[in-house]
């Protein structure tokens, strides 16, 4: 099989830059969410559509992203 | 331009195309866990979770050299193997597991530059299939523990300043403002880096690509912060799968003798009673 339409970007997510990654691999679309700083996986996710894979993908990531803490240093 | 001390360690996504079902040569997709792998692999590579088969799940440590020869022996390599190790996020858990192939003295072992991301990204062929491997004797080596930094190691250092600390994780786990990479579990009880530290972190040492950026722009990476192989290195990180990447760059492609990973790393230090924690940026 062939990975097919492969896009990655960036946005911010709950004040957080994310990488966004996505790809159709046969009939199904696959999503990835990492945080660009350290570059560390959040979460992946499928789709019959890109829009819906990437939109589930940033669901969970703005879920998991809200609970990290900044502390004052 | 210089060449990488180690070039050997290193192979290109193209040299797994051609090289990757010859015989004598067991491909390994390593992360965290067999999702990435799940969701499609290089034809013919296997899957290792660092979570249940790169650690001892019991105790906190690395597999036991039994446990080392069994998960050798599973995955059908022997010990003139060549093993080809990749993995996602740049190739983190693939350096974990080079590292522990080096302390049981793996003699061919080998990363797939720019790992995961840069083969989806070349739009390569991937499987969701896993393929059938029969399984092999292996018989490891005795741990070599030079490449590995214990706690007792870190304090001895600090007190003797006999070796240069490397702290790669992000700016923001370095100054103590987060606990752990954002949107991660916190596994500490307490934020900030090892005194003396330099913070390198270790995507420093990466192209967009993925790939590794070339020895003279790694030497000068690292030069910049002191760090130039005159005096031995522990790297840490937060778990020991980053620093392990960095091992590798140090130990590999510049040529280090004395890199050592401490994969106690922050969740240990940053859990302990009494011991001096830095916050803020570096000094």
């Amino acid at each position: 099989m062939k990975i097919e339409e492969f896009q990655e970007r960036r946005l911010v997510v709950d004040g957080w830059e994310v990488n966004l990654t996505s790809y159709r691999l046969g009939a199904e679309w696959r999503a990835k969410a990492d945080n660009v700083s350290p570059g560390a996986t959040l979460c992946r996710t499928t789709g019959a559509t890109r829009e819906e894979a990437e939109t589930k993908a940033l669901k969970r990531a703005e879920n998991l992203l809200a609970r990290t803490e900044r502390r004052t240093v | 331009m210089a060449e990488y001390a180690h070039p050997e360690a290193l192979v290109s996504t193209e040299w797994v195309t051609q090289h990757g079902g010859d015989p004598g040569v067991r491909v390994v997709e390593v992360d965290v866990d067999t999702k990435a792998y799940n969701d499609g692999h290089v034809p013919g590579a296997i899957a290792w979770a660092w979570h249940t088969q790169l650690c001892d799940t019991v105790r906190r440590d690395i597999l036991s050299q039994r446990q080392f020869e069994a998960l050798m022996g599973a995955s059908g390599v022997t010990p003139d193997t060549t093993l080809v190790i990749y993995g996602d996020n740049n190739n983190w858990f693939a350096a974990w597991a080079l590292w522990q192939a080096r302390i049981y003295g793996h003699k061919d072992v080998r990363l797939m530059n720019g790992g995961r991301k840069k083969w989806l990204a070349e739009g390569r062929d991937v499987s969701l299939d896993a393929p059938q491997v029969a399984a092999v004797p292996y018989e490891a080596q005795h741990p070599d523990f030079s490449v590995r930094a214990f706690l007792a190691d870190v304090r001895n250092a600090l007190a003797h300043r006999s070796a240069a600390l490397v702290d790669v994780r992000s700016p923001m786990e370095f100054t103590g403002e987060i606990l752990a990479p954002p949107g991660l579990p916190e596994t500490c009880q307490r934020g900030g880096h090892i005194r003396g530290a330099r913070s390198i972190p270790w995507g420093r040492a990466c192209n967009d690509d993925g790939t590794f950026r070339s020895a003279d722009e790694l030497r000068a990476l690292y030069a910049h912060e002191g760090i130039d192989g005159s005096k031995p290195v522990i790297a840490y990180c937060r778990i020991g799968e980053r620093s392990s990447h960095t091992w590798f760059v140090l130990r590999y492609l510049l040529g280090f003798d004395n890199v050592t990973n401490y994969d106690g790393s922050w969740t240990e230090w940053g859990n302990l009673v009494g011991v001096d924690v830095a916050r803020g940026a570096a000094a």
